[in-house]
């Protein structure tokens, strides 16, 4: 996704990345990073959760249009609500990805 | 606060996303100043949720991808700022898809985007957003090559000023 952003700022429009994992929009070169500390999934927040999500919008369109640098990173102040090992769990897949499924059969081998 | 990048992430995936740094050809600063005021703009969304129509679009290629695991649907879709959100789906073989079917907003918030229209914080949002399937790490090259492109047609034809991307 950030390279996706890059190619995109490259042919002239200007882009900001929301996402869960900001250390690694900026080691991708991203040109504007909003970081959430939020389950994979929930860029915006909770579901229905319109005041969360308001605020990571607002604030991810403040950083696009505001910045004034290349790799301008603002992260949303914002614990997610709901305990980590419950959150952790509820993020992922219910049956383990393709890759996932052929990365496990190949260590058991 | 500074986001932990990896708080969600499973340990043995890390060394998958850390330290890896850009990809080839990939490390020079990129920019485009964004020129007018945030009320004057037209802004656009784009989610790499898997986000889908229901009726009248093909979902995502998950088969495709069960058949071969390094590849993922590197095709694009269009989603009109009025649907409905019992109109979507959700083909993602990474994530868990339930809160994202109860509430699409999380991923593409596109009411969320009409509010702050209202508010007149923005100036207004395109008609079409964009929705990809992320999962694409091993082939770039269709991305770059054919979506890339198709995408920043489209934003243009929809008079974008600037795009929020959100990976799932």
């Amino acid at each position: 996704m950030p390279v996706l952003a890059r190619w995109i700022e490259a042919a002239g429009m200007p882009t900001v990345v929301v996402t869960m994992m900001p250390s690694v929009a900026e080691e991708r070169r991203a040109p504007r990073i909003v970081g959430v500390e939020f389950p994979f999934g929930h860029a915006f927040g909770m579901p229905h959760d319109r005041t969360m999500q308001r605020g990571v919008l607002e604030l991810a369109l403040r950083v696009l249009a505001g910045a004034n640098a290349f790799g301008t990173r603002v992260d949303f102040d914002l614990e997610w609500p709901v305990p980590l090992r419950e959150a952790y769990r509820a993020w992922q897949p219910k049956e383990p990805s393709p890759i996932v499924k052929k990365l496990l059969a190949a260590r058991e081998r | 606060m500074q986001v932990d990048s990896y708080r969600f992430l499973p340990r043995s995936f890390r060394p998958l996303y850390e330290g890896r740094g850009a990809f080839p050809g990939e490390s020079e600063p990129v920019w485009t100043p964004f020129a007018k005021r945030l009320a004057d703009s037209r802004i656009a969304l784009l989610t790499s949720a898997g986000i889908h129509l229901k009726a009248g679009q093909p979902a995502f290629d998950l088969d495709g991808e069960r058949a071969r695991p390094e590849w993922g649907d590197p095709t694009w879709r269009i989603i009109a700022a009025s649907t409905e959100p019992d109109a979507i789906g959700v083909a993602h073989l990474h994530i868990n898809e339930d809160d994202l079917l109860a509430d699409p907003e999380i991923a593409l918030p596109m009411r969320g985007l009409d509010q702050l229209v209202a508010d007149a914080v923005v100036g207004s949002a395109v008609g079409e957003h964009l929705a990809v399937m992320g999962y694409q790490d091993r082939g770039l090259d269709d991305w770059r090559r054919t979506t890339a492109p198709a995408i920043l047609e489209h934003l243009r034809a929809q008079e974008a000023d600037g795009l929020v991307l959100a990976p799932a």
